[in-house]
């Protein structure tokens, strides 16, 4: 029996911009449970955007369509499309002062469950989470992001997406200040949320964590459109000569050009 | 339960809450307005020794002089009507120890507030104040035979005549201000606490001041002796009903820590917004003693109100911690004192405050160091945060340092509800009423983990009140 596979994530078309900037210019993505994509792409070529704009941020207007196991999104509020199991991994996390991590944890299994967790099983699943993620257990009592390292706040990330458990989930440079070893403890967490059935849509400018997680597509932005598509592969001929390579790539010229 | 949880069970609003009033008590109230005649019946009424008669009538005539703040909200100073003010209003004929003897409307009023659920639960002493005199008070018997005095300061002035003689107006002179020199004639009610030598209070002692009289004036007056190497922590709570025409509260509250003594002073200042809230708070920190101010004001219409830290004795140290939330029809002019009088002394200030809508939050400090005060230390910090583009907000910081090796830091700081701190929480599925919540509790969370458990939760329980409705 062959059943039709039903892509996790689909966006159609989509634009983003604030009101007098688009930077975001017509992307189309397809990504089907278990898969891992790659998004790469010159500085300021509008990846952190596309990736909070799914994500709905307040700055951007969103145009086109996304769609979450076939649900479409861009018509609710972050919270909801949270809910529904979108997960952005943020570049930089910001600070929130007085807010426990502890607390903030809670609230956000709270509102995804749309239960309160038992505080018995919560505590359980907290210091377990926390240990295969190799967060120290006082980090559970500090505020949130607030006095954190880089690496840090990178590992609470992915801490957050190991809690959560979301079905598509967006890295935004997951691996820029990362140490080796908490490389392969980033790499381990996208591992099981793949192998769980998430999506996953890693930003990233670095051929090492595409040594650790194997992506099934690579894209590759530039001035806010998907200029150019492969395999893994084509990260060894990025690596070697640069964005001038992809520059020379340019899909066909109206789609490419400059408004 | 957690504290950011409580907050969300509970959803009352002031009026219902607090805000409801008992029908008024017409005999035991002195006719409205202020003269000589009105100082002498309240001094006759409350059977006063000779000295402390004539103490309110110098300072009527201090009241007479003084001007009124040139400083401040002017708006609402200028407007204060003295002579339609009730300044004495007797709510019951005695005191009580028994709950169960309080006459049944008042005692129905502290039910409903909870007072006499939280001293069942949390409390060594409570003290209940209704208009101009406190109607309630008891204090566990342990405390008693310790010595530990907790009462109020009309008993006290008769039964402690000795050191109430002593302390009484030696921190805050009736010419200090108009309010107090007001309050020092026309005062009534308030607590009068001694802690022994080396003996430490370990659970809070609370009073509790209603004002239930329209165009009431409450003027407590509260006076705190630590004595060697004691400790104390004393609560106080406010809360009045929602009228139309304003009510005045002018308390004085003096502190005196002796040698190595440790006072801490906490209010939760929930006023209904007809109050004007002009309160002078002023302490004494001795050798090696230290005082701590932990302020939250949540209502009033104004409030002017400055703790301050005198440090009088060396390595003593002064610590203001306050919290401010102004909403629409709200001036929170508070802040903080340190005066360094001696040498290696430390003092700290953190205020915060929040305004939202229309609400006006003020930040007024002043820290001295005196010349030969060798070796002391300040640090001030002052954060606050504006919920919306009407809300304002200033400081007013000053900073007098007449000894050269002094190390004094200030720090403040404004910030607007930022736009990123909340889109992370509700990329996480928090909604976008509990994320602003979320914030402004941790904005606030340095001062209420400073608070005990059930005041950390009626706090958090207020400001998700205030915060209602405030997303556009
Ligand atoms: N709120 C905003 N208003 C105006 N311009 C913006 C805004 N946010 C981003 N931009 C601009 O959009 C462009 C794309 O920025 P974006 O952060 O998406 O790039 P990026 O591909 O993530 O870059 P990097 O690799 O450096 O992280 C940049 O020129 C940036 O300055
Ligand atoms: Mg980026």
């Amino acid at each position: 029996m062959t059943a039709v596979k039903q892509p996790i994530f689909l966006c159609e078309n989509v634009k983003i911009g604030t009101e007098d900037k688009s930077i975001v210019r017509g992307v189309d993505l397809t990504v089907y449970p278990g898969e891992i994509h790659a998004l790469m792409g010159p500085n300021g070529s509008g990846k952190s955007t596309f990736a909070s704009g799914l994500m709905g941020h307040p700055a951007m207007n969103l145009e086109g369509h996304i769609y979450l196991n076939g649900e479409a999104l861009e018509d609710m509020p972050t919270h909801e499309r949270a809910k529904r199991g979108l997960f952005l991994g943020f570049q930089y996390p910001v600070a929130i002062p007085g807010v426990t991590v502890a607390s903030f944890l809670r609230a956000a299994l709270a509102a995804v469950r749309g239960e309160t967790p038992n505080v018995f099983e919560f505590r359980r699943q907290l210091e377990e989470t926390f240990a295969q993620l190799g967060v120290p257990w006082a980090f559970a009592d500090r505020y949130l992001n607030d006095g954190f390292s880089g690496g840090e706040k990178k590992r609470l990330e992915i801490l957050q997406m190991a809690l959560l458990k979301p079905k598509f989930i967006i890295l935004d440079e997951i691996d820029s200040g990362l140490d080796v070893d908490a490389l392969k403890v980033v790499s381990r967490g996208i591992h099981s949320a793949a192998e769980q059935g998430a999506g996953v849509l890693m930003v990233t400018h670095y051929q090492r964590l595409l040594d650790l997680v194997t992506p099934t597509r690579v894209h590759y932005f530039m001035e806010g459109r998907i200029a150019f598509e492969g395999g893994v592969e084509t990260v060894k001929e990025l690596e070697a000569n640069g964005y001038d390579w992809l520059r020379d790539k340019l899909v066909t010229p109206e789609k490419g050009a400059r408004t | 339960m957690t504290v950011q949880e409580s907050i969300h069970n509970v959803n009352r609003d002031y009026v219902e809450r607090y805000g409801f009033a008992d029908p008024e008590q017409l005999e035991g109230r002195a006719p409205k307005g202020l003269n000589r005649e009105t100082v002498e019946a309240i001094s006759r009424a409350k059977n006063e020794p000779e000295w402390m008669r004539s103490f309110r009538l110098r300072a009527y005539e201090a009241y007479e002089k003084k001007p009124m703040p040139k400083w401040g909200n002017q708006g609402v100073l200028t407007n204060i009507d003295f002579d339609d003010i009730y300044y004495y209003v007797k709510p019951s004929d005695q005191q009580e120890r028994d709950w169960a003897d309080v006459p049944e409307n008042i005692k129905k009023t502290f039910d409903r507030l909870g007072i006499p659920e939280a001293e069942k639960k949390f409390l060594a002493g409570v003290s209940a104040q209704y208009d101009s005199e406190v109607v309630y008070h008891s204090m566990k018997e342990e405390l008693e035979s310790q010595g530990v005095v907790f009462m109020d300061m009309d008993s006290g002035v008769r039964e402690h005549s000795e050191i109430v003689k002593k302390y009484f107006a030696s921190v805050i002179p009736p010419t200090d201000n108009k309010f107090a020199a007001l309050n020092s004639a026309v005062w009534s009610g308030g607590s009068f606490i001694y802690v022994p030598p080396h003996t430490t209070v370990d659970i809070p002692l609370q009073a509790y001041f209603r004002i239930n009289a329209k165009n009431m004036g409450q003027f407590e007056r509260t006076l705190i002796i630590a004595d060697e190497g004691s400790s104390v922590h004393y609560i106080e709570g406010c809360t009045a009903p929602v009228y139309t025409t304003d009510s005045l509260h002018a308390a004085v509250v003096e502190l005196i820590a002796l040698k190595d003594a440790k006072i801490r002073y906490s209010t939760i200042q929930n006023w209904s917004n007809n109050v004007l809230n002009l309160v002078t708070k002023r302490a004494v920190a001795h050798e090696g003693a230290s005082v701590e101010w932990v302020d939250g004001n949540i209502g009033s219409k104004l409030t002017m109100k400055y703790p301050c830290v005198i440090l009088k004795g060396e390595r003593a140290h002064g610590e203001v911690l306050s919290v401010a939330f102004a909403q629409d029809g709200q001036h929170q002019d508070t802040g903080a004192k340190m005066i360094h009088t001696a040498p290696n002394t430390t003092s700290r200030v953190v205020s915060k405050s929040i305004s939202k809508g229309k609400g006006r939050a003020s930040y007024r400090g002043l820290v001295r160091v005196n010349p030969g005060a060798v070796g002391c230390r300040t640090d001030v910090t002052c954060d606050a945060l504006l919920l919306d583009d009407a809300s304002r907000t200033d400081t007013y910081p000053t900073m007098e340092i007449l000894q050269q090796d002094a190390q004094v830091e200030h720090e403040a700081r404004v910030s607007k509800l930022a736009d990123e701190q909340l889109f992370y929480l509700e990329s996480r599925g928090i909604a976008p009423e509990q994320a602003k919540l979320m914030i402004v509790n941790g904005f606030f969370e340095p001062f209420t983990k400073e608070l005990p458990m059930e005041y950390a939760i009626e706090l958090n329980r207020l400001i998700a009140l205030e915060m209602e409705g405030s997303i556009g």
